[in-house]
C-alpha cells in the first residue's frame, strides 16, 4: 500500500491553518487588531485630546475652563517663569542623555564585543537588577546617599577629599547645600534610573557591528580613534540615538525625581502635575505636555537629517 | 629573489594546558615576492589562522614572523603594509563605494580630491567605473566583492590577503573573478596570498601553493607538483581525487609494500588488467563518467571519457594504467 498524496485532516485546527494559509492577510490583521486598537483608540486618542485641550484656556476670573478655540495658553507657556521650566528641563535631559551615553558606551561595548556565556549573563543581569526594585525606594536611597550627613560627605572626609567635594557644591547654578539638594545630585539620580535604557539598545546595536568591519578597518591602517570615529560611532549611532530617545524623554516627564533631590525647582513633569491637580488648569497642563512631545520631534529630525539612520 | 613572507616555526595555540587547540602548529614557510600564494586547506586546518597572523589579528605563541625581512611580532596591523580582502568583504555600510575604497587613503590624511581620484582609479580597474555614489548595500555580491577587492588595493600593500574571497560567488561568476584575479596579480605584480579550500581554485591560480592539514603543512610546492607527487594520503585525497592504494595491493600491482595514489584520469577500462573489479556506481560528470569498481575490500575508480562504451553495474571489469602513474608515498 502506498501513503496517500495528500495527508487527512485531523480537525479543525487544520482546517483553520488551511484559511489562514489561503489568506495569508486575515491572518495579519487578525493579529494585529488588537494593538493597533490600543494604540490607535486609547494612545493617540488620549494625545489627540491633549493637543485639542491645549487650545482651550482658563477663565481668569472663574477659574473655568473655556472651550473656545484660542491660542493664548501658548503665549503662556511661553511667559519667562514657565519657559524657565522648559529651558530647565531641556537642559537637564540633555546634559543626563550624554552623561548616559558616555558612561553606557563602555559597558555596552564590553558586553558586545568581549562578555560572552557567563559574563554576558553577568552584563543582563548588572544591568536589568536595578529595574527590579521600587522606583520610589531607589530614588529615596539616593537622597540618603547624597545628603550632607549621607555616606558621599562620610566617604569624602574618609579619604581627604571633601575639599573636592565643596568645590564641587560651590560651582554656581549646579552646586548647592548637599549634593542632595543641588543640579549635580539631581543629575547623578537621572543617569542612575535612566542608564540601563541607554546600555541595552546601544549594545543591540554595537552587536550588529561584525568584528570583521573593525578589522578591516584596521588593516586598511586607521587607529582605534579612527575606527572608533569613522566605523563604531556611525554605525552604533542608530542605538545611540534610540537609547536617547529613551533617556531624554524619561527625563523631560519625570517629575518624581525633581520633588526628591534637588532644590526644589520646577520641571515640566512637576508643573504638569500642579497644573492638573491643585490649579486645576488643564489647558497649560496640556501645553505643557505636548512641549516634550515637540522637542522630540525636533530631535529626531534633526538626528535624520544629520545622517543618524544612514546605518539602518 | 626576497622572501615576501616568512614564518620560522610559527604556532598559534588558542588556550593553555593539555587542552590548548593547536591552530597553527610550528610552521615554516616561505613566500616568494611577486608570487600568487595559495594556502589550501580544510575549515580548521589553520589556513585562516596564518593569514590573520600575517595580517596582524592573531599574534603568534611561538615563533618569529618577517615580513620583507622585518620582524612583525611588534608590529599592529594598522602599520603593516599588508591588505585583506575578507571573506565576507566588510564594506562599510553607511559610506558609498567610493568612500569605502578611498578609506586607507582617508585615515592616512590624503586630501579629498586625490584620494577621490584614486578610489576611482582603482574602481575602474576592478570595473566598477561610475559606481563610486552607490552604497555597498545596492550592489550584487559579485560587485562588492570588487569593491574589497579595490578598497585593499588602494593602498598599494607589498602583500594582499585574501580569504576565500570567492566563496560566496556562484559558480560562473566564481571562474570569472578567478581569472581576473591572476590577471590583476601578474599586472601589479604584488604578493598574492590566498587562503581557500577549493583545490580548483588553488591548482589553477596559485605559482605556489601549501595544503594544511591539522594545523601544519602537509605538503608545499607547485600546483603540478602536488597534483602529481602528492607526500602523503592526505593530500592525495584533499586535492584532486585519487585512488589510494594500501601497501598490500600497490605490492600486488607490482609496487614495493608502500602507500601509493592512482589518479582516476590515468586509468582506463580493459577487458584484462591488473586490476578486476565489480562494477558498482557509475556517476555521470559530463566530460567523462566516473565509474567505480570494488575489488575485495578497495574501491578504485576510473575515469571513462565522453563517448566511450561504460560497463553496466554489477558486470566485471579490469583497470589498466601505466606503471609510471602508480605514485608512491611516503607514510607507513
Amino acid at each position: 500500500m502506498t501513503a496517500p498524496a495528500i495527508l487527512p485532516e485531523r480537525g479543525p485546527a487544520d482546517r483553520l491553518t488551511a484559511f489562514f494559509w489561503r489568506r495569508p492577510r486575515v491572518f495579519l490583521a487578525l493579529l494585529l487588531a488588537p494593538p493597533l486598537l490600543w494604540l490607535g483608540v486609547v494612545y493617540l486618542g488620549s494625545l489627540a485630546t491633549l493637543l485639542w485641550q491645549s487650545f482651550y484656556s482658563i477663565d481668569e476670573f472663574s477659574g473655568m475652563v473655556k472651550e473656545d478655540f484660542t491660542l493664548k495658553t501658548y503665549a503662556e507657556l511661553l511667559r519667562p517663569a514657565n519657559f524657565d521650566v522648559i529651558l530647565r528641563t531641556l537642559l537637564m535631559s540633555a546634559a543626563v542623555t550624554l552623561g548616559c551615553a558616555l558612561l553606557a558606551f563602555p559597558i555596552a561595548y564590553f558586553a558586545a564585543r568581549f562578555a560572552r556565556g557567563r559574563w554576558k549573563a553577568v552584563f543582563y543581569l548588572g544591568v536589568m537588577l536595578p529595574l527590579w526594585s521600587s522606583y520610589l525606594v531607589k530614588v529615596y536611597a539616593w537622597k540618603l546617599i547624597l545628603a550632607k550627613e549621607g555616606i558621599v560627605t562620610w566617604a569624602a572626609e574618609a579619604t581627604h577629599t571633601s575639599g573636592l567635594l565643596n568645590a564641587l557644591l560651590a560651582l554656581p547654578v549646579i552646586g548647592g547645600n548637599s549634593l542632595s539638594t543641588s543640579y549635580i545630585g539631581m543629575f547623578m539620580v537621572f543617569v542612575y534610573v535612566w542608564i540601563p535604557y541607554m546600555i541595552l539598545p546601544m549594545q543591540a546595536a554595537l552587536e550588529r557591528v561584525p568584528t570583521s568591519m573593525l578589522e578591516a578597518s584596521q588593516d586598511l591602517g586607521a587607529s582605534r580613534a579612527q575606527t572608533f570615529r569613522t566605523v563604531i560611532l556611525p554605525l552604533a549611532l542608530p542605538g545611540v540615538i534610540a537609547g536617547s530617545i529613551f533617556t531624554f524623554s524619561l527625563t523631560m516627564g519625570d517629575y518624581i525625581i525633581p520633588q526628591i533631590v534637588g532644590n526644589s525647582a520646577n520641571f515640566i513633569g512637576m508643573a504638569v502635575y500642579q497644573l492638573q491637580g491643585t490649579a486645576g488648569n488643564i489647558p497649560l497642563a496640556a501645553a505643557f505636555s505636548m512641549v516634550p512631545i515637540l522637542i522630540m520631534l525636533v530631535y529626531l529630525t534633526l538626528a535624520k537629517r544629520a545622517g543618524a539612520f544612514d546605518a539602518l | 629573489m626576497t622572501a615576501a613572507v616568512e614564518f620560522q616555526s610559527v604556532s598559534r595555540h588558542f588556550g593553555s594546558g593539555p587542552n590548548a587547540v593547536k591552530a597553527v602548529d610550528a610552521v615554516d614557510l616561505t613566500i616568494a615576492e611577486g608570487s600568487f600564494f595559495a594556502m589550501l586547506g580544510p575549515s580548521g586546518s589553520g589556513k585562516t589562522t596564518c593569514l590573520r597572523l600575517i595580517s596582524g589579528f592573531e599574534q603568534p605563541s611561538a615563533g618569529a614572523i618577517r615580513i620583507f625581512g622585518q620582524d612583525v611580532s611588534a608590529i599592529p596591523p594598522n602599520r603593516r603594509n599588508v591588505n585583506t580582502v575578507f571573506q565576507d568583504y566588510a564594506l562599510f555600510p553607511h559610506m558609498n563605494v567610493r568612500d569605502n575604497v578611498a578609506y586607507g587613503l582617508m585615515v592616512k590624511g590624503t586630501p579629498r580630491a586625490l584620494r577621490h581620484a584614486k578610489a576611482e582609479e582603482m574602481l575602474h580597474l576592478v570595473q566598477l567605473g561610475g559606481y563610486g555614489d552607490r552604497k555597498p548595500g545596492q550592489l550584487s555580491g559579485g560587485q562588492r566583492q570588487r569593491v574589497a577587492l579595490a578598497r585593499a588595493l588602494v593602498n598599494e600593500p607589498r602583500v594582499l590577503l585574501l580569504d576565500e574571497p570567492l566563496g560566496a560567488l556562484d559558480l560562473k561568476l566564481r571562474e570569472a573573478m578567478q581569472d581576473e584575479l591572476k590577471s590583476l596579480q601578474q599586472r601589479l605584480g604584488i604578493t598574492f596570498v590566498f587562503v581557500t579550500h577549493d583545490q580548483h581554485e588553488a591548482l589553477s591560480m596559485a605559482d605556489s601553493l601549501a595544503v594544511f592539514n591539522q594545523g601544519k603543512i602537509a605538503q608545499i610546492g607547485s600546483p603540478e607538483d602536488i597534483y602529481a607527487k602528492p607526500r602523503t594520503r592526505f593530500v592525495a585525497d584533499f586535492v584532486g581525487s585519487s585512488n589510494i592504494l594500501p601497501p598490500a595491493l600497490t605490492q600486488a600491482l607490482g609496487g614495493p609494500a608502500q602507500w601509493a595514489s592512482l589518479r582516476p584520469e590515468h586509468t582506463r577500462l580493459a577487458a584484462t588488467g591488473p586490476l578486476t573489479g565489480t562494477v558498482t556506481a557509475l556517476r555521470y560528470l559530463g566530460a567523462a563518467t566516473r565509474v567505480v569498481l570494488k575489488s575485495g575490500d578497495t574501491e578504485i575508480a576510473a575515469l571513462v571519457p565522453a563517448g566511450d562504451p561504460l560497463p553496466d553495474p554489477g558486470s566485471t571489469a579490469a583497470i589498466a594504467f601505466a606503471p609510471q602513474h602508480l605514485h608512491l608515498m611516503e607514510d607507513k
